[in-house]
């Protein structure tokens, strides 16, 4: 047993080395982003349209917008948003050396190649549409409706065509992954929970909250009525979930059709009604053929309902920001036709443009507002108040959980991690990503909403194991390679800053830590010097990293 | 009405004079020293988690159709009979008010739990913040070095501050009895030294550069609080190392006696709001030898912590409540075990001035067919709740503007005087 032991350490050690072997050398990379944009539809027309608009709004408001955000910066907020971490220093070099025009809309078009990018967004998009409960046993396979949308993403599939397979799939939750949408609904009496599906439909498509509606009217919108809650439900009536799969039942067993039927609060089900599948706006949009589900489904993405375009420009728009257009991201006001929004501007684009999210993802990105500093060229709370309201300044936003975690997880590296590292770096970052953000705490399905810190986060961070140990100087971390590889000192600590803040230090923080790699306990004192071992250094690394990885500037979107 | 938006001019006051400074000094806790009905009320939840059947427990029917094996026993409360897997709390039910009768309509594990920790149904749109939230949310202690809400807790996500916000999520410790985890910097002092001094750079350049932005990271800096706390002496309530080994002994070495022994600790450091979990009544299979188990686990526990309280004089100024999410069927399976059953289920309370040897609602023994009838004087979840905060010195009426809007009050329900020593105090409070 303790050779066999001894053996397998061995084999994990040589695997060690190997990887160290491939990641040691120089920093510079092949990444290499398309030449030209003609790959990607132009889209200069409508992003230029939609900054007329905020130029125009700004202008109307008096409102002085934010300087222009350096595009370093802005390489942290892409890569923050597409692909849940911070930039590697492989990447900031290549960027940096990459001096073609158009650098941000290329690098752009080659991060939603990625396949970070597919699986990461697969993953925010699973939250909208089945939460992060763990659903029926076997019926429900989270992994494969992750997998699916991922697939959907790497083939720029339209959003429409998306919706409309989640709402109607049919057939088995492995084989027809979207089915799973609908199987999460499945209560332990076996029955599909109509009322959830109705709900979660219309908060995910369609961008509005009207669950209150399945007891009684909505109490501060006249427009939502119990009825319609209840009418939207019935379009799920004839849903059944078999070991089958998912598919659709118009007669029952004695052949009569199946109908949906309410039963009011603490009645009888004798008392029953019968409810017809309804919506409650523009009945003409559903088509008369086809099964419930799939009627349902035509109604909601259909090319004039300008809630499904809203509603997912609104979401896309939380996720590049990590702060929705209108917050909650899952309940907007109605389109109003007399006050055209940046919502209103998206939508039609992305309706012009094949419904892809990456229509949405570019313009957004190259909008005025992503295109601005977060710093407030205000001088009052009241200045940056207005400043914020108008997007005129970038959002200060609180990195989420898994933005936390990918970051000091990329951040302790300087290659990016990615589907072609090493299957043990790959695991390792899997499973400090499951670990952490369990103890970390998991927002759940409302990421997008504003979360405070709280202590037991922050000591986390500071204390933890994760912190620990990817700012160890140790075999195959980061910062041991920079402090093997980097010519000086100087260069170490760039390199430190740029992976974990994507920037350089400014003069007072190179002097600072130039001191302590130096063994100048005080900076202005430079008698007071005590040349360090190598032992003496490494713990000087680890804690400049400790310091950065517990920065505001590393936990914040900026 | 109060509304959750923070005053951006004071946050921003704040920063111009005090940029980022963590050290902050030690302070002492005066209210932590008094005693009796001097002292600020603090609250005790022993968790039962999974869904403690109430037949095997509070609420036993022997020799009954429902009763299953059980076995009751007399009390020091006359007339009341419990099960005899409780044999210590047999003695101390002379400092509680048995319920038998609490009501849900949430028989699901996570719908149950949420129900029974809010005193509202789950919503798919809104997150209600628990009772530990409310209270650690009403009751600010400058003088508090430690989490206000402390979850005793090896698993399960924590309570949570719902639409109050993260701050006010329980703060769980995973090892009751072994400190707290992430808590010491392990490294010297002169590196720590090193580290904030980065730090504290970092900081300061980070909201220079954003100018008044900044007031949005300042307004979320917990960093201060958590290094706080690594310092503060009060953390010593985590530890167990002065308690007496017979009291360690008593309280049952055990994760959940360990757990109510640093519960009791906390409370006494100043903390008003702990809450102990113990896993494992979710017995669908063997439902008795289960409740057998989980009895020799919390008899000891309860009944020592009620004693050692009463024994310190803090009984009077806390409130204990043992509940669960639900209760189970009065129906035994085929496996031996009892399902989910939120029709009818027993919780005690006991300190903080509910009654003492009483015993509110009772139960049908026979098998229910069809829906559960309603039990003999119904408690709401609610209804109790409201009379917790009102005894916490905090008024459940009180309406809070969500996040999206909507006022919600922190219970709906008035509280009732018939759970109190002195109904007087509903009024007077």
């Amino acid at each position: 047993m303790v050779r066999l032991a001894h053996l397998f350490s061995l084999t994990v050690l040589a695997l060690l080395v190997t990887v160290a072997l491939r990641s040691a050398g120089s920093v510079t990379s092949s990444l290499r982003p398309p030449d030209n944009l003609t790959e990607f539809p132009d889209l200069s027309q409508p992003v230029a349209r939609l900054n007329t608009w905020f130029q125009n709004r700004w202008q109307d408001e008096q409102v002085v917008p934010a300087g222009p955000v350096d595009e370093l910066t802005l390489f942290r907020r892409l890569s923050l948003a597409l692909f849940g971490a911070v930039p590697s220093l492989e990447e900031i070099r290549a960027f940096e050396q990459d001096q073609q025009p158009n650098r941000p809309q290329r690098w752009l078009t080659m991060m939603l190649k990625d396949s970070r990018f597919s699986n990461y967004f697969a993953d925010r998009l699973a939250r909208s549409l089945v939460g992060v409960e763990q659903g029926p046993f076997i019926i429900f396979r989270r992994d494969r409706l992750r997998d699916w949308l991922a697939e959907q993403l790497q083939q720029d599939a339209s959003w429409s065509q998306m919706t409309r397979e989640l709402i109607a799939a049919e057939g088995l939750w492995t084989d027809r992954p979207a089915a799973n949408f609908i199987t999460i609904a499945r209560m332990e009496n076996e029955e599909l929970d109509e009322n959830k599906l109705a709900g979660r439909t219309v908060r995910t498509f369609l961008g509005q909250r009207m669950d209150c509606a399945q007891c009684h009217d909505h109490p501060f919108d006249e427009h939502w009525k119990q009825r319609d809650f209840e009418g939207l439900a019935a379009w799920y009536c004839q849903a059944d979930v078999s070991l089958a799969g998912v598919s659709d039942s118009p007669l029952d067993k004695q052949r009569q059709p199946v109908v949906y039927q309410v039963t009011p609060p603490g009645r009888e089900t004798d008392d029953a009604r019968v409810v017809p599948p309804s919506v409650p706006f523009h009945q003409e949009w559903v088509p008369e053929s086809g099964s419930l589900r799939q009627r349902l489904a035509n109604w909601i993405t259909h090319p004039e309902n300008q809630r499904f375009e809203r509603a997912i420009a609104n979401r896309i728009w939380g996720l590049m920001f990590g702060r929705p257009w209108h917050t909650p991201v899952d309940d907007l006001p109605h389109p109003d036709p007399d006050a055209e929004d940046a919502l209103d501007i998206l939508g039609q684009e992305f309706r012009q443009h094949g419904e892809r999210l990456s229509v949405l993802i570019f313009m957004i990105a190259m909008s005025e507002p992503f295109q601005r500093s977060s710093a407030s060229s205000g001088e009052s709370d009241g200045d940056y108040r207005r400043q914020a309201e108008a997007w005129a300044v970038f959002p200060l936003v609180r990195l989420r959980p898994e933005q936390v975690i990918g970051s000091l997880f990329q951040a302790g590296r300087i290659r990016r991690v990615h589907q072609d590292s090493h299957p043990l770096i790959r695991l390792q970052k899997l499973t400090f990503e499951n670990d952490f953000v369990q103890e970390y705490g998991d927002a759940g399905e409302d990421e997008l909403t504003p979360q405070a810190g709280t202590i037991s986060q922050t000591l986390l961070k500071m204390n933890g194991r994760f912190s620990r140990e990817l700012s160890k100087v140790d075999l195959l971390t980061g910062p041991s390679e920079i402090l093997n590889l980097s010519p000086d000192d100087r260069s170490l600590i760039d390199n430190a800053f740029l992976m974990c803040l994507t920037r350089r230090p400014s003069a007072d923080e190179q002097n600072v830590f130039l001191n302590q790699l130096q063994g100048m306990h005080h900076p202005h004192n430079s008698t007071d010097v005590a040349p360090l071992t190598n032992q003496q250094r490494a713990e000087v690394v680890e804690d400049l990293f400790w310091a950065l990885f517990n920065s505001p500037e590393f936990a914040w979107n900026h | 009405m109060e509304s959750l938006n923070l005053n951006r001019r004071h946050l921003l006051q704040g920063l111009t004079t005090a940029a980022v400074s963590f050290c902050l000094p030690a302070m002492s806790s005066r209210a932590a020293q008094r005693r009796g009905a001097e002292r600020p009320r603090s609250l005790i939840v022993l968790w039962m988690n999974g869904g403690m059947s109430q037949l095997e427990t509070w609420d036993p029917h022997p020799g009954t159709p429902s009763g299953g094996e059980v076995t009751d026993i007399a009390t020091t409360t006359p007339g009341a009979r419990i099960s005899s897997l409780m044999p210590q709390m047999a003695e101390q039910l002379h400092e509680c008010l048995l319920i038998r009768s609490l009501t849900s309509k949430e028989g699901d594990h996570e719908a149950g739990a949420a129900f029974v920790r809010t005193g509202y149904r789950p919503e798919p749109t809104l997150k209600y913040p628990t009772l530990g939230a409310i209270i650690a949310h009403e009751l600010p202690q400058p003088d508090l070095q430690l989490p206000p809400y402390v979850v005793l807790t090896p698993r399960i996500p924590v309570p949570e501050g719902g639409y109050l916000g993260n701050a006010w999520n329980g703060f769980r410790v995973f090892e009751p009895g072994s400190g707290v985890s992430n808590l010491n910097a392990g490294v010297s002092d002169a590196r720590q030294t090193r580290r904030l001094e980065g730090l504290d750079l970092l900081s300061r350049q980070f909201v220079q550069r954003q100018g008044v932005a900044a007031g949005d990271v300042l307004q979320q800096d917990t960093m201060g609080r958590a290094l706080q706390m690594m310092k503060s002496e009060q953390r010593r309530a985590f530890q167990l190392e002065q308690e007496p080994a017979a009291l360690q002994a008593a309280y049952g070495h055990t994760e959940f006696g360990r757990g109510c022994l640093v519960a009791r600790r906390l409370v006494e450091t100043g903390v008003r709001v702990v809450e102990v979990m113990l896993p494992g009544f979710d017995t669908h299979i063997a439902n008795h030898e289960g409740h057998m188990t989980q009895c020799r686990i919390l008899d000891p526990a309860m009944a020592t912590l009620l004693s050692d309280l009463r024994q310190r004089d803090l009984l009077q100024s806390t409130i204990v409540l043992c509940i669960s999410e639900f209760g189970r069927t009065p129906r035994i399976n085929p496996a031996g075990g009892r399902d989910h059953w939120p029709g009818w289920f027993s919780c005690v309370v006991a300190g903080g001035g509910f009654r003492k040897a009483a015993v509110i609602g009772a139960t049908p023994a026979e098998l229910p067919t069809g829906e559960p009838p309603v039990p003999e004087q119904p408690v709401s979840i609610p209804e109790l709740y409201a009379t917790i905060l009102t005894l916490m010195g905090i008024d459940g009426r009180k309406e809070i503007i969500t996040p999206i809007g909507r006022p919600i009050r922190f219970v709906d329900a008035e509280p009732t005087g018939v759970l109190l020593t002195d109904p007087s105090l509903i009024k007077s409070i």
